[in-house]
């Protein structure tokens, strides 16, 4: 399968946006661990902007300068919204509620722990309502997601706005899933390419996979951001379309199924544009 | 976008009117409900829940035993029901295992041991939650879909989809567009959820909860009665004339439709706008008209709101008299796993000749333009459309059918 065309978007400690991102991942720049920054979703209503979870907030910027930077109306991209194990804060919050305070837990919390409520929010904030998708495949959710909407793009042949975002848990929770820092990413991928020199993504499932062939970030700051959050499992292959060099990234899915990306620079010329 | 038609070589379903098909067919013959008074400690109201009956005794295989919680029991209830699994294995054989794809819904998984856990350590004063949560196997949402996997050797893709109540409708959209685009031969597609306190008080929190049996569509609506369910079904795409040979079975995934509301985080699109939107996609891929469809499933859960938008949209679509009922008095709202469940109960319809009848539902709501069919009734059917709506704004429709 080939998707090609790539916007990006990113948020994580040191990594505030993808313009920051990119020289970082290039290895231009050295990447310089910092506080996580996140910026209010600017789209949705001020009593939405102002409740919107942290799982909302980073989510919502990393697609919103993934379109941004596609230059296409948000409101008319199919998303898949990949997420682990969603906002493990809202189920805490829930069950301290009934368990510690003995009382029915708020509205609020309630309605934002489904999985999708960041997609829902998403939807809202563009008043956008093509179909959306959320999914979860524990330390293999990037790969999932990315091969979901890879499959959206080649079957409906039309660009889709892929999202993942994971983020640490509350105290009790997060020795049973510890996560080291908050990440995001967006990528929006288009069935067709809008230059002859943009590279294509060509996606293979490999199964019987060599657990230590996985592609891993040369920084160790960066490498420990990989493996301490499934969305960022999603750096290798952010990194090298920053690179913008052909190269194949070996991606985690299934403990018993890798997913191999393959960045090409496909065919000079497409039949159709000889035609 | 036309679709090429998936075939459906099995199916099993667990909800509260008992263990596989035999018992769903028949209580939706009889219009007896599986609905009973809730009796969980963490609910301050008086509601009335689907409860799976066995579900305690339920053994998961030795070899799984780290993922054993309310949720995956539930699972191995549906898996080992109506042959499901040996008609798996024998997919794998004729496939091989990485060749079978596995789409499992679910909305929260195995909370309800995340929620004991909490339980023992705040009132036994326990230090943390405890090795006994082994988060990854019971609360993640992957948990389901890796018990599933290694429970039925399957090595292929796999994941959880999890847009609230949409979720198991939405695994037969994913399932067929793998199987086009030829990551896989078949798929394992359904849903999975199980009682547990979040919800039940969650949805009391919003006022939603029915203090009487629900009875969607009727004047004096008043929320939804919560139940919990596991379904599953076996697609691929070969055609009878690969095979050569007619299984029988003939049933179908004609085509499917999703959509979102982009207008509420709970409240649904008065118009239902999205609704409208995901039934027509549904109808398109299958390359039918309104007119073409026997008999709609409601989503209908009970909620003044929900059915008036849902009522609009099918309106909207259908005109003014499409056969249609809603099945949630027999089995609660089985939240993400009510798409799968009602596609297999629309599945047992489909082969048995039947609409169920609205249960429960005695006045039907003047205001609603949709005339619910209230009474079961035997009347051939040969396509039917599904509806599943979620929190977000998550849509989905199906369109299934027997040859």
């Amino acid at each position: 399968m080939f998707v090609s065309s790539f916007t990006l978007g990113i948020v994580a400690p040191g990594l505030p946006d993808w313009s920051s991102a990119r020289p970082v991942l290039r290895a231009e720049e050295p990447y310089l661990a910092s506080p996580l920054k996140t910026r209010p979703p600017a789209a949705l209503t001020p009593n939405e902007r102002r409740r919107a979870t942290l799982a909302t907030r980073l989510a919502l910027d990393a697609a919103q300068q993934a379109t941004a930077g596609a230059d296409l109306n948000p409101s008319t991209l199919p998303s898949v919204f990949a997420s682990a194990d969603g906002d493990m804060s809202l189920i805490d919050s829930m069950c301290r509620e009934i368990y510690q305070q003995h009382l029915p837990p708020s509205p609020t919390v309630f309605q934002n722990s489904v999985h999708n409520a960041v997609a829902g929010y998403w939807s809202i904030a563009e008043g956008c309502q093509r179909p959306s998708n959320s999914v979860a495949a524990g330390d293999g959710s990037f790969a999932a997601g990315l091969l979901e909407a890879a499959t959206q793009v080649a079957v409906c042949r039309e660009p889709v706005l892929l999202v993942a975002f994971d983020l640490p848990a509350p105290a009790l929770l997060h020795s049973h899933r510890p996560f080291t820092c908050a990440f995001a990413c967006a990528i929006v991928l288009t069935p067709d390419r809008r230059s002859t020199d943009q590279l294509m993504l060509d996606l293979t499932l490999c199964d019987h996979p060599d657990p230590k062939a996985l592609t891993r970030m040369q920084d160790p700051e960066l490498e420990a951001m990989r493996t301490g959050n499934p969305a960022a499992r999603a750096l290798p292959l952010l990194a090298a379309i920053a690179a913008e060099r052909p190269t194949l990234i070996r991606l985690p899915y299934w403990p018993d199924l890798r997913l191999d990306a393959r960045l090409h620079p496909g065919q000079d010329r497409r039949p159709e544009e000889v035609r | 976008m036309h679709i090429a038609p998936a075939r459906i070589r099995a199916h099993s379903v667990t909800t509260a009117l008992g263990h596989g098909c035999t018992p769903h067919l028949r209580a939706l013959r009889e219009m007896r409900s599986g609905l009973r008074r809730a009796a969980m400690d963490e609910v301050p109201a008086a509601s009335w829940v689907g409860i799976v009956d066995g579900v305690d005794a339920v053994s998961l295989p030795d070899d799984l035993i780290e993922f054993d919680c309310r949720n995956n029991r539930l699972a191995e209830l549906a898996l080992a029901g109506d042959d499901f699994a040996e008609q798996v294995i024998a997919a794998r054989h004729r496939w091989g295992a990485t060749r079978i794809g596995l789409f499992l819904g679910t909305s929260t998984s195995g909370i309800r041991h995340t929620e004991q856990c909490y339980k023992r350590h705040f009132e036994k004063a326990t230090p943390g939650l405890g090795d006994a949560l082994r988060f990854n196997q019971t609360h993640a949402y992957n948990a389901l879909v890796d018990y599933c996997r290694r429970r039925l050797g399957l090595h292929g893709p796999a994941l959880v989809i999890s847009t609230a109540c949409s979720s198991g409708a939405k695994t037969f959209a994913a399932a067929h567009r793998a199987l086009a685009a030829g990551f896989c031969d078949a798929a394992v597609v359904g849903g999975v959820d199980s009682l547990c306190a979040t919800t039940l008080t969650g949805f009391h929190a919003l006022g939603l909860l029915s203090p009487f049996p629900c009875t969607p569509w009727d004047e004096g609506r008043c929320g939804i009665s919560i139940g919990e369910g596991a379904a599953f079904a076996l697609l691929d795409m070969e055609t009878q004339q690969d095979t050569g040979q007619d299984d029988g079975n003939g049933l179908t995934l004609l085509g499917y439709g999703e959509s979102n509301d982009a207008y509420h985080i709970t409240a649904p699109h008065p118009e239902g706008a999205g609704a409208v939107l995901a039934m027509r996609a549904a109808l398109d891929s299958a390359g039918l008209t309104a007119g073409d469809i026997d008999y709609v499933n409601l989503h209908a859960t009970g909620t003044h709101a929900n059915d008036q938008s849902e009522d609009t949209a099918v309106h909207a679509v259908f005109g003014t008299a499409p056969s249609a009922s809603a099945t949630k008095g027999y089995t609660g709202h089985t939240l993400g796993a009510a798409g799968a469940v009602e596609a297999i109960l629309c599945l047992l319809c489909l082969r048995a000749g039947l609409i169920p009848g609205t249960i429960n539902t005695t006045t039907v709501d003047p205001a609603l333009s949709t005339p619910v069919i209230v009474n079961s009734r035997a009347q051939p059917i040969s396509r039917v459309l599904t509806n599943s709506f979620g929190f977000a704004g998550n849509n989905c429709a199906l369109v299934l059918g027997r040859a």
